[in-house]
């Protein structure tokens, strides 16, 4: 821990007293941390701690976390937030007196008297902390009642639907966007009892530079930020006899899924997630990770054709959509150097109407693919024009892993007692290099096994490039390939890659290759994953499931992967060749900043 | 270029002439000065337009180098602008409009003849007074902060140096320590004019005490309680003396750069101190090397928009950097994390104003007026239903009664006195019970209102008290920035309660949720403003009960449901 | 964007980019930018908070969140005449809230609303500091003092009659 001036001498241990435990703790932590060392719990709301992701919301705004600091020989005792309040010598705190209770509910029946009460229908209902505390404040009523919020919800979007009436204002979603994307998209509006958070001019969020990376949505405490739903087209294709469809589900989504029936965070549930979507009744189950295979082994040979060439150094990986926005709409003078690969499950989408549609004997106007993701940007990039103008090749329907588990839950299967089952063959077998994916460097550490492979013709000794794993939203490690070095960048977290485009764009780096990720710990962290409520810890088990997951494949590099190599064998011919950029490239568009 | 303590005192000799009138000392010069009072109210009625008149028919009865016009700040009796005083006859007329500009040359100037309609009436006696300091409402007003507004010509530096400017900041930077200045500064028992009374030598202690390459000093001229003017006033009376404290303080605690935080709304005010501000630094006073010393301190302005929260400190801040004026949480409290993060100190444009006096006349001197924990003076801006609407300067301690029937001259229309709201929005009432409580910061505390910046409204018999809060709890709830939950709902949801007994829509219950939410919110809001926002509603219930049931509906009236009838108009007459 | 869009000429935005290259530094000056970008264009449009951001390389939210704090900044052009009502405290104990009744009873609108014709629009402002002359309304800058519930009408006419008004007090 560092104090507010950056000095690091924290070992200093001090006495407090709560609720009548004594106890030694560290200097310059909250009551709300030394409540917690004492098995007391104080709710929170406002509050926001993924310490490992720097992302800190102290806006103390929602005066749910209130305690009463005892100062009774001078008559003062007084109520603070304890969740911004540092711990003092001598500090004697109580949580549990009448005005400090009375308070904490307080708070929340105001919080509710302005609030659509509309659980049962919410998307957020039995995952949302507004409710969560009503219950476990014992809120039994709501002494004021009076005006609410009344604004129309924003829909513009593709991907985020905004309900400014279900905003409690705790402006978790402003850090994420502004402080740690820095996108800048929102902000408080207005002053008082209307203020709300949008964007500029309170513009629809469709005309805004959203890049719909969705951590405004994974931090929301309510409903006010959802993603836009789609499991009702599902259901309709799955029921349309006409149709033959196909689900594709990404690397993160099997290290979280469980979460939303009950399980241990990081648990990996690969097996009953395919049995799921079988019984769900998809005519074909496949894995995006076949996707990531056939992106590195693009993005491996675009790379290597720059570097040959002379082309643009570095190459930026590209397969994160809200990254793709990002620099369209910040940076629109450098869209010419992230990698022109489309991401895993477009090209997944594509080969399935193409080379799948062909081996099938299906139309392709039949085949309807289904994208399970972690992921809202991903829900729009589907719909982006230049992916949709040929209908052959592209994604029909996303859905988050949310709204998956929301599917299962409806079709009434039990999840935690279904068996294991395989993905189907071909496009089905994959590797350990595209499971890692779902992390943020994974992209890059995958196309650096093969292109590894490709530039010494001598199979690597190591495959981890554990130089490139850890939490740092910015890493940086020099590989060497041969006799050649190569730079390596990772950025997670758009704060992060604006920092290593802004390098660029002044000339003042040196790398030959980014990956960068949108979500800070990449897609496990995504804005569609289960809710993480905050808990730095969830995101690390989801972390390290993925690399369990990795060391567990057999192939764990995608020039392995022989179902790919069929492919190109078969229909692409040479990996960035012709139809392969044809097919399995795209390019971006210079957008507006507003 | 003042380059040194003997450069300006040097100065301030050679133009001691020109206040030698107004001091009643005799002098080469002009025979005579008329001065008009050029504050905000007076320029509303008009009082440029007098300035005008006098000058045109000065000339053209061949008066204008003899006899010169000085538009000054606020003389501070603003219910009788616009005022003129003519010097060296000591005689003050008010009520003046731009076409007595014509009697008062012909006849005054001209004749020696004083003008009876133009001077003030004593409402109780019924005679005329032509002496300033005869008047009820000067007798009792000891004027240290605005120690020279209606004296000088605040656009005038040179008039501003005879009368003393940074002399103390010359005394200071060539002969004191920091340590010392604190010293002085604690020793004279200052404590924040701004509302929260914080002792100022406390304050520039712990500023200084700060490691940190960077500080700043804010003066805080935001004054947003509606109905309060005084800072207003120092600024465009005398704003020399709020820079010279700044730099002052900006010595003792370690700063070289200082912020005025202003109101846009006061647009006479900002251009004064402008005008001040580039004499200042024309002369040296500000800028590089200040009288040849190692220490430079420079000043500049940011303007307010429209936002009463930005008088807090954090919001202020915030607000000076360009931002949503949203409060922070303390701590860190500014000393420690202010302006772009670096220590800051704030203070109040009155805290400022008696910061050169302190130095020149001594800490002892201060301190030798007003109570133990409240030493030397306050300005009040007295307005509402009272007779002498104005501002007034009395030592601290003065009573209640004093302020209102003797200074104020009471209640008009020969109503009855009821209440007086101190402290503005963030106040309380006090009613003729408190009448004799002395006035400080701690008693005022203890009689459940507060010092705030100094607004004093008098309410008569025919105000009703629960109308009086829910006003105040309106415009709380407007203002409150919305940042914290208990602020931003709980101000609506009392003001709608308030709304509900005033239509007499309410019922018993609605009074007990009124009462639970008001502690909720002073308990639970995150900064001062809304945290005292029920304040008004606290006091009004408890010494104004029967006004709030005879809203309600489900209890038995007399008079009939629900209907507010005063019944028995509460007060008393002087 | 929805645009019953006037635009503004080049020569405006040319003088407010003039002000902000003039400035020394452009951190923490937005809400001085602004308050010279309403006195330039009478009110602050989206195409002008849009050039303002993209002049200051900020986010348009970030300038839309100070427009939309701060009472001063408005974002909508108002009526030829500004009537603003004084609804301080030492202007509302004697009377004030009625003169504004009056005034929005009178031209039909409400605060902060122009009337159709385009002549008028209401504010209720908090002290303007002249609270000797309590209650107080400005026009344009004109203060009336001691304005009584009969006065109302007399100050419409005013205006409402002449085009031209000669009295201009505002200092700047
Ligand atoms: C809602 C609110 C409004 C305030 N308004 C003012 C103000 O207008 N002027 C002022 O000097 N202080 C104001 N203050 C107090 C300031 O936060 C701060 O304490 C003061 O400027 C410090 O100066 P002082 O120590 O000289 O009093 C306000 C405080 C609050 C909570
Ligand atoms: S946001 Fe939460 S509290 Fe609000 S309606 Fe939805 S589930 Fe209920
Ligand atoms: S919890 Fe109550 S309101 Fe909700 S469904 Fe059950 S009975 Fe109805
Ligand atoms: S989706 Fe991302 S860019 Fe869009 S508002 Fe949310 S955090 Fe900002
Ligand atoms: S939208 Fe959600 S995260 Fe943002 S302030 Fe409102 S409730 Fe908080
Ligand atoms: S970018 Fe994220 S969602 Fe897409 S394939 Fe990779 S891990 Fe999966
Ligand atoms: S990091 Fe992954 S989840 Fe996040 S926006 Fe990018 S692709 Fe989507
Ligand atoms: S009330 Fe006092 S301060 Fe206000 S304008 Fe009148 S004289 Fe000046
Ligand atoms: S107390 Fe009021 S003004 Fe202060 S932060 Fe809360 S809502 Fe804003
Ligand atoms: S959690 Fe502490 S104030 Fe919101
Ligand atoms: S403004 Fe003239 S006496 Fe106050
Ligand atoms: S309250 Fe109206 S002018 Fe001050």
């Amino acid at each position: 821990m560092v104090d507010s001036k950056g000095n690091s001498e924290l070992s200093t241990t001090i006495s407090v007293k709560i609720n009548d435990q004594e106890l030694k703790v560290l200097e310059g932590i909250t009551i709300l941390e030394a409540a917690h060392e004492a098995g007391v719990k104080i709710p929170t709301l406002c509050h926001l701690d993924l310490h490992d992701f720097q992302m800190y919301n102290k806006t103390a705004s929602c005066r749910v976390c209130m305690v009463e600091l005892m100062d009774e020989k001078n008559n003062r005792n007084k109520l603070v937030p304890s969740c911004v309040t540092q711990v003092q010598d001598g500090m004697v705190v109580r949580t549990d007196t009448l005005r400090a209770i009375s308070a904490r509910r307080g708070a929340v029946e105001l919080l509710l008297s302005n609030h659509p009460n509309e659980c049962f229908t919410c998307p957020k209902n039995l995952e949302c902390e507004l409710q969560a505390l009503a219950e476990e404040l014992n809120v039994r009523k709501i002494r004021w009642e009076g005006e609410r919020m009344d604004y129309p919800k924003d829909i513009s979007s593709d991907a985020i639907v905004k309900d400014a009436n279900k905003c409690i204002y705790c402006r978790r979603c402003e850090t994420a966007c502004n402080e740690i994307q820095t996108c800048g998209i929102l902000s408080g509006i207005g002053r008082g009892f209307n203020s709300f958070v949008g964007p500029f001019a309170n513009i629809p969020m469709v005309q805004s530079s959203c890049t719909y990376c969705g951590q405004c949505v994974q931090v929301c405490p309510t409903a006010a930020l959802t993603e836009v739903y789609h499991t009702d087209k599902v259901w309709e294709a799955l029921n349309d006899p006409d149709k033959h469809v196909v689900v594709q589900t990404a690397p993160a989504i099997r290290v979280a899924l469980g979460e939303l029936f009950g399980m241990e965070p990081g648990t990996i549930v690969t097996g009953k997630m395919v049995t799921a979507l079988k019984r769900m009744g998809f005519d074909g189950v496949f894995d995006t990770d076949f996707g990531a295979d056939l992106t590195v082994m693009e993005e491996a040979s675009e790379f290597i054709y720059r570097l040959n060439n002379n082309k643009t150094l570095p190459i930026l990986t590209n397969c994160c959509p809200a990254w793709v926005k990002f620099i369209e709409h910040q940076f629109p003078e450098l869209i010419h150097v992230p990698s022109t690969c489309k991401s895993p499950h477009i090209m997944f989408g594509t080969i399935a109407k193409t080379y799948y549609a062909k081996n099938k004997g299906v139309d392709p106007d039949n085949i309807v693919v289904v994208s399970v993701m972690p992921c809202i940007a991903k829900i729009a990039e589907a719909k982006r024009p230049e992916l949709t103008k040929d209908a052959h090749n592209n994604v029909d329907i996303v859905i988050t892993t949310r709204e998956f588990g929301a599917m299962i839950k409806e079709a009434g299967i039990e999840f935690d007692k279904l068996p294991d089952s395989e993905f189907d063959s071909p496009l089905g077998e994959t590797t350990g290099a595209s499971v890692i994916f779902g992390t943020d460097g994974g992209v890059i550490e995958a196309v650096m096994r093969t292109a590894h492979e490709w530039l010494t013709g001598k199979p690597l000794e190591k495959v981890e490039f554990e130089e490139l794993r850890g939490l740092d939203g910015v890493r940086r490690a020099t590989v060497k390939i041969g006799d050649r070095e190569f730079n390596i960048g990772i950025a997670s977290g758009l704060g992060n890659a604006r920092m290593i485009l802004e390098d660029i764009r002044d000339g003042k780096a040196d790398y030959h290759a980014i990956e960068i990720m949108a979500c800070p710990g990449g897609c496990v962290a995504g804005g569609g994953q289960p809710y993480h409520h905050g808990n730095n810890e969830i995101i690390k088990k989801r972390i390290d499931a993925i690399y369990e997951e990795d060391s567990r494949k057999r192939v764990r590099k995608s020039h392995e992967n022989k179902e790919i190599l069929e492919l190109y064998k078969n229909y692409l011919g040479e990996p960035f060749g012709q139809l392969a950029r044809e097919l399995l490239h795209t390019h971006f568009e210079e957008r507006e900043r507003i | 270029m003042i380059k040194s303590l003997d450069d300006l005192m040097q100065i301030k000799k050679q133009y001691s002439n020109l206040l030698a009138l107004r001091e009643h000392r005799s002098a080469s010069g002009p025979r005579m000065n008329i001065l008009v009072c050029g504050g905000t109210g007076c320029v509303s009625s008009d009082s440029d337009r007098v300035i005008k008149n006098l000058e045109l028919i000065l000339k053209a009865r061949g008066f204008a180098d003899d006899v010169k016009v000085i538009q000054t700040g606020c003389f501070g009796f603003c219910e009788q602008g616009p005022i003129v005083k003519i010097e060296p006859d000591n005689v003050f007329y008010v009520r003046v409009s731009p076409k007595d500009a014509k009697d008062i040359v012909d006849e005054h100037v001209a004749k020696g003849n004083k003008i009876e309609r133009l001077l003030f009436e004593d409402p109780h006696k019924k005679e005329r007074i032509y002496k300033q300091e005869d008047m009820d409402f000067y007798k009792k007003q000891v004027r240290v902060a605005l120690r020279n507004c209606g004296v000088i010509d605040p656009e005038n530096i040179y008039e501003a140096l005879a009368a003393g400017a940074y002399e103390a900041l010359g005394k200071v930077l060539t002969t004191m320590s920091r340590d010392e200045v604190i010293d002085i500064v604690k020793k004279s028992g200052l404590r924040g004019r701004g509302g929260g009374g914080f002792p100022t030598g406390l304050k520039w202690e712990i500023t200084k005490k700060q490691e940190d390459e960077e500080k700043f000093i804010i003066c805080n001229a935001d004054e947003g309680d509606p109905g309060a003017f005084m800072d207003r006033s120092i600024l465009e009376g005398n704003p020399h003396n709020v820079l010279e404290a700044m730099a002052i303080g900006g010595y003792a605690i370690g700063a070289n750069k200082g912020i005025v935080y202003i109101r846009v709304e006061y647009p006479l005010a900002v251009s004064r101190l402008n005008t001040a501000i580039k004499q200042a630094r024309d002369f040296g006073l500000l800028g590089k090397n200040i009288f040849g010393t190692d220490f430079s301190f420079d000043v500049t302005i940011k303007y307010g928009a429209g936002a009463f929260v930005c008088g807090e400190e954090t919001s202020l801040i915030n607000s000076c950097e360009g931002k949503r004026g949203e409060p922070n949480y303390k701590p860190p409290y500014p000393a420690e994390e202010g302006y772009w993060g670096h220590p800051t100190c704030v203070n109040n444009v009155e805290t400022f104003a008696n910061i050169p006096v302190i130095i020149t006349k001594g800490p002892e001197w201060f301190a030798s007026m007003g109570t133990e924990k409240s030493k030397g003076t306050k300005v009040f801006a007295l307005a509402g239903k009272i007779n002498n609407v104005g501002l007034v300067e009395v030592p601290m301690g003065i009573t209640l009664r004093e302020i209102i029937f003797d200074i104020g001259g009471g209640i008009p229309g020969g109503k009855g006195f009821k209440a007086v709201q101190t402290g503005g929005p963030s106040g309380g009432v006090l009613t003729q019970k408190e009448l004799d409580t002395p006035i400080d910061y701690d008693s005022l505390l203890s009689v459940g209102s507060m010092m705030g910046s100094g607004g004093m409204i008098v309410m008569d018999e025919d105000d009703n008290m629960v109308n009086i809060a829910k006003f105040y709890l309106e415009f709380t709830m407007d203002e409150a920035c919305g940042r914290c939950a208990a602020g931003r709902i709980g101000t609506k949801r009392m003001f709608e309660i308030l709304e509900k007994i005033t239509q007499g829509r309410a019922t018993m219950a609605d009074l007990d949720g009124l009462k639970q939410l008001a502690y909720l919110v002073k308990d639970s809001s995150l900064c001062g403003l809304c945290q005292t926002a029920p304040n008004p509603v606290i006091s009004t219930m408890k010494h104004f009960w029967g006004e709030y049931l005879e809203f309600i509906k489900d209890i038995d009236h007399p008079q009939g449901e629900g209907k507010y009838i005063p019944k028995n108009k509460i007060g008393i007459k002087a | 964007m929805k645009s019953s869009k006037i635009e503004f000429p080049k020569e405006l935005y040319d003088e407010l980019g003039a002000f902000i290259d003039s400035l020394e530094t452009t951190s923490g000056a937005l809400i001085e930018i602004l308050h010279r970008a309403q006195e330039i264009f009478g009110y602050l449009s989206r195409d002008v908070q849009l050039y303002i951001a993209r002049k200051l390389g900020i986010p348009g939210a970030e300038v839309y969140g100070v427009v939309s704090f701060y009472s001063t900044f408005t974002t909508k052009p108002s009526g030829k005449h500004t009537i603003s009502v004084c609804m301080g405290t030492a202007c509302f104990v004697r009377g004030a809230d009625k003169i504004l009744e009056k005034f929005k009873e009178r031209l039909g609108i409400e605060s902060n609303e122009t009337t159709e014709d385009g002549l008028f629009t209401i504010k209720d402002v908090r002290c303007i500091g002249a609270c000797g002359l309590a209650p107080v309304v400005t026009v344009d800058g004109k203060v009336y003092g001691r304005v009584k519930e009969e006065d109302v009408d007399n100050i419409i006419n005013e205006y409402r009659g002449k085009e031209a008004n000669n009295i201009d007090k505002v200092l700047r």
